[in-house]
């Protein structure tokens, strides 16, 4: 059932807010032994929450969209009370004194926080295997990873365990996962969802988003948790529609098809299906183009650079003096300091070596500033495209999702796990992905971007595809379950 | 060993570290309260928990700015910050945010009236920073075993720091300079620059060289607590540096001397870093903005008259002394009121300098009252001077009146009705007064006679006491002396057949 159903059971009383919790609770206690997209699930909290808002529904008073639905949280969002770990061992018994913006959201619309989602060690990986909690496994081929950061997100969607879920995006972390699960996933435009209580990485890149099975669902999420925060410097004052939907023409809209996205690497039945999308876009009135972003030649290394350096600073207050795990006490400051950050993962301490030899004084000129460069230069890019056309239409990975074992072992195969999904980060636009379509039994992720503020306007194009698409490429219009997999 | 003081120079730059006194801190909401118990003023934001996001103050902007004003900056058109990162237990995020690209101020100057006269002091830059927390190491903390207790009250506070160019030339122009730049800062209202509560407090590098030559190598200076501190380690640092210049030996690298006020003496600390990397870059989550030249206009048009001006007006338009004008100037409330003062006053500007920094600051001192919550008004202050003038009152009653005005706020005219505390002016009524003591004093007045001086005073007191000071006091000398004399003149007989 979707969302939208899901509203209208529970507020015509055929489902109540704690049966709908305890059925979400089972099917976690069912299918995550498994899966593990899930690092805590706090049970009680979770039937106190959904009791509440059977008060709220009971007494017609403040019912939101989102009273007594259940989402998902990534575990580096701060919740209050609640552990938030961020998939790593130094942050074992952190439990945050405050709730994350999006979670105060969702808490006074009355949602259901279901519980904390598996990640890459504080989001940094494409394959939720650098876990301290285990790795989280695809729930259409379990050989397969569920991609990442936020793959316990978008596992918990697609297998039925959370009708929604946050999750965050730094380089493709939202998408990519969507697209590797068959679900919709959104990395709204920087400064619209507010990043107070997100654990950053790289605070110029993040930005958390709703995931979601479908385009409308994924829409209430995202009206429950953008808008302005003063908490939040780099928040955007636009505010958010309150009503509305995703139904209206596209007729007219250009969509432009870039070059860069579409050469040497991808898969060519992933090309295919994209190009799909396009035909089904253009029969639906939209006029399409090609055209070509020459400084997507750089956006890689720009984006590991700069994302890098800004983890290495991110990283720095990690030091086990005010929370978090703590060892080597007796070692004096800098022993403690020392020991203390031994806990972390190799893919962590990865990123904080080269970011910190990114900023050294040394190559500061020559690696960062250059870097920063390139991303100047890829805003008046993708600026010029968009004068042009009004948004762009690529695949999210120039492939399905790998096997956890050998495939994706080297750089260059899991960088081109983010070679299209960068950008949006590097230049702040929106950027979602959702599915269309299959290779064997493995979904395919398309995805559409657009300038800055764009965020429903790509819900609204991507909607219209699906209504229009062939039944066979929408996985919410099949007949395949996960659990089928699953059980196999 | 004597060295001649002619044949090296000293040069000494400064590194002010400012607290700005913005209610809140710089990033977050939390209290910039001084002396509170430990982290009482925390929020996840100056803990650096994993989430917080700093939120920018702009009255600490503002503040900076205003300082800048003062201080003849080029101001930066655009407000960035930047992350410098080291690894403290009392820095929360392994980073402190400051302005290392683009300063807020540069290339200033502040003048300075040194022994040798006036001079400006280049000022390099000022940038605006976030304080850290606080570390208290206990050589026997809570368990019996050494240990390190953190207070991050202090943790984003705004501070200001002020960089000189190395033009102070001893440790007494160090001190002169610091002076002034507090007076500075405390007439802008920016911070309360206390070095006590270490909202000022000063790095200072010092090095001696020949005249001509370059620049010897230098030695920072910490753990100046006090402006004693200050010209104290500077004196001990630059005779030290001499004498090893003089025997040949100059100093081999830079490094880093604590102040010890105990032994009077600077110990090592250690070597200063080759170049300690602190792998500064752009703070990315703080958008930079622009600063409009608007509110800096703003700002310029409401700069307070600052302390040096002042205080060569209230030398040349008040004629005050130098040290009067020194310390009034110095004193904001106090300099304002003694202007307001001034306005209701027809006497002379020392007078009213006078009894500020006399009697008023001594009551002040004695109840910890402060300028600007008096009782009384500057008008009555002026009302009060006037009667004295006018001879209503004597000097000495005056102060009874200005106690009760302090204590009451009752107007001086009506105090002194009440108490009937008018001079007495009248020539008949102090005859008689004198007359009294001296009839009752014969041996006092053949001592006057004899020719000593301290009969006169005797008599003198007698008649003050017997009317509670309040016989003008010219009048009562004229009178005296006319009446004793009157004796020498009368001759002795009468009196002697009476002691006879």
């Amino acid at each position: 059932m979707n969302v939208g159903a899901l509203r209208k059971a529970l507020d015509r009383r055929e489902i109540s807010a704690v049966e709908l919790a305890t059925y979400y609770l089972d099917r976690i206690a069912q299918l995550d032994p498994q899966l593990k997209a899930f690092i805590t699930v706090p049970r009680a909290e979770v039937l106190q929450m959904a009791a509440a808002a059977d008060r709220r529904i009971a007494t017609q008073e403040d019912v939101t969209a989102l009273t007594g639905i259940p989402v998902a949280i990534k575990d580096n969002i701060c919740t209050e009370g609640i552990r938030t770990t961020c998939a790593s061992r130094l942050l074992a018994d952190f439990y945050p004194i405050y709730d994350a913006t999006v979670v105060a959201k969702l808490k006074q619309a009355g949602a259901v926080l279901l519980g904390k989602t598996n990640l890459d060690e504080f989001a940094m990986g494409s394959t939720t295997k650098e876990s301290f909690y285990g790795l989280t496994r695809n729930p259409w081929d379990r050989q397969r990873v569920a991609g990442g950061s936020s793959g316990g997100s978008a596992v918990a969607v697609a297998a039925g365990m959370a009708p929604l879920a946050l999750g965050s995006d730094t380089g493709g972390s939202i998408r990519q996962p969507a697209a590797f699960c068959g679900v919709w996933g959104l990395k709204p435009t920087y400064g619209r969802v507010s990043r107070y209580g997100l654990v950053p990485y790289a605070p110029s890149f993040d930005q958390i988003g709703p995931m979601a099975r479908s385009g409308w669902d994924l829409f209430l999420l995202f009206r429950g948790i953008a808008g302005y925060d003063p908490l939040d410097p780099t928040s955007l004052p636009a505010s958010v529609e309150a009503e509305g939907d995703l139904s209206g023409s596209i007729r007219g809209l250009r969509v432009g098809l870039p070059r860069e996205f579409f050469g040497a690497g991808l898969d060519g039945r992933i090309k295919e299906r994209v190009l799909a999308v396009a035909k089904v876009l253009a029969e639906a009135g939209c006029e399409l183009m090609e055209l070509s972003l020459p400084s997507m030649a750089y956006a890689l290394p720009a984006y590991y650079l700069l994302a890098y350096a800004e983890a290495s600073s991110s990283m720095a207050r990690y030091d086990g003096v005010r929370y978090g795990i703590r060892e080597g006490a007796e070692q004096g400051i800098v022993g403690m300091m020392t020991a203390t950050r031994q806990s972390l993962g190799l893919e962590v301490k990865r990123r904080i070596l080269l970011g910190t030899y990114f900023l050294s004084a040394d190559c500061y000129e020559e690696c960062y500033q250059q870097a920063q460069k390139v991303r100047t230069w890829m805003k008046q890019d993708f600026a010029a495209a968009y004068s042009r056309c009004d948004l762009l239409l690529t695949p999210t990975t120039a492939a399905p999702a790998f096997r956890i074992e050998g495939e994706a072992e080297d750089e260059p195969v899991l960088a081109l796990t983010e070679q299209y999904t960068v950008a949006a980060n590097l230049t702040g636009n929106p950027a979602l992905s959702f599915p269309c379509g299959w290779i064997n039994h493995l979904p395919v992720g398309a995805q559409l971007m657009g300038p800055a503020g764009t965020d429903e306007l790509l819900l609204r194009v991507a909607a219209v595809y699906t209504e229009n698409a062939p039944g066979e490429a929408v996985p919410e219009r099949t007949a395949r379950d996960v659990g089928e997999q699953i059980e196999v | 060993m004597w060295v001649s003081k002619l044949r090296y120079e000293t040069v000494i730059g400064l590194e002010v570290h400012v607290e700005l006194k913005t209610k809140a801190k710089l990033w977050c909401g939390c209290s910039t309260q001084f002396g509170t118990e430990p982290n009482t003023q925390v929020c996840p934001v100056c803990l650096g928990l994993p989430g917080g996001l700093p939120l920018l103050n702009k009255k600490a902007v503002e503040f900076a700015l205003t300082t800048g004003l003062a201080l003849n900056c080029v101001l930066a058109d655009h407000c960035r910050f930047d992350r410098k990162h080291y690894f403290y237990p009392d820095l929360p995020k392994g980073y402190q945010i400051t302005q290392f690209y683009q300063p807020i101020g540069r290339e200033g100057w502040l003048e300075v009236e040194f022994a040798d006269g006036p001079r400006r002091v280049r000022i390099k830059e000022i940038h605006l920073e976030e304080e850290a927390g606080r570390t208290y190491h206990l050589p026997s903390g809570p368990d019996g075993v050494a240990s390190s207790l953190l207070d991050y009250n202090r943790s984003g506070i705004p501070l200001l720091e002020i960089v000189t160019a190395p033009e102070l030339s001893s440790p007494a122009e160090a001190r002169i300079f610091l002076e002034e730049l507090k007076a500075v800062l405390e007439c802008l209202e920016v911070s309360d620059a206390k070095m006590e509560e270490g909202s000022f407090r000063c790095d200072a590098n010092l090095s001696v060289r020949r005249p001509g030559e370059k620049l010897g190598k230098r030695v920072e200076l910490k753990n100046l607590n006090s402006f004693r501190a200050i010209e104290a380690g500077l004196v001990y640092e630059e005779k030290r540096q001499r004498e090893l210049l003089a025997q040949g030996e100059p100093l081999p690298y830079e490094e880093v001397r604590t102040w010890d006020e105990e032994k009077g003496i600077t110990v090592y600390m250690r070597e200063k870093e080759q170049a300690a990397d602190y792998r500064y870059f752009p703070e990315p989550e703080i958008p930079p903005f622009a600063i409009a030249g608007e509110w800096v206009e703003t700002l310029r048009t409401n700069l307070p008259e600052l302390p040096l001006e002042k205080r060569r007006r209230y030398r040349e338009e008040y004629r005050l002394s130098a040290t009067d004008a020194a310390l009034l100037s110095r004193r904001k409330a106090e300099a304002n009121f003694f202007e307001a003062t001034l306005q209701k006053y027809q006497g002379s500007a020392q007078t009213v300098a006078n009894w500020i920094l006399g009697e008023l600051t001594r009551l002040m001192k004695e109840e910890k009252a402060e300028v600007t919550n008096l009782q009384f008004s500057a008008e009555d202050f002026a009302a009060l001077l006037q009667l004295q003038d006018q001879k209503v009152i004597s000097s000495k009653i005056a102060k009874a009146v200005l106690e009760e005005m302090f204590r009451t706020g009752t107007k001086p005219a009506v105090i002194i009705e009440e108490r009937g505390w008018q001079q007495i002016t009248d020539p008949n009524i102090i005859k008689t007064l004198v007359r009294e003591t001296v009839v009752a004093n014969p041996a006092a007045v053949q001592d006057y006679l004899g020719g000593k001086q301290k009969a006169f005073a005797f008599f003198a007191g007698d008649v003050m006491r017997k009317s509670k000071g309040r016989v003008n006091p010219e009048l009562l000398n004229e009178i005296l002396q006319a009446e004793l004399e009157r004796h020498r003149s009368v001759g002795n007989s009468g009196y002697q057949s009476d002691r006879q």
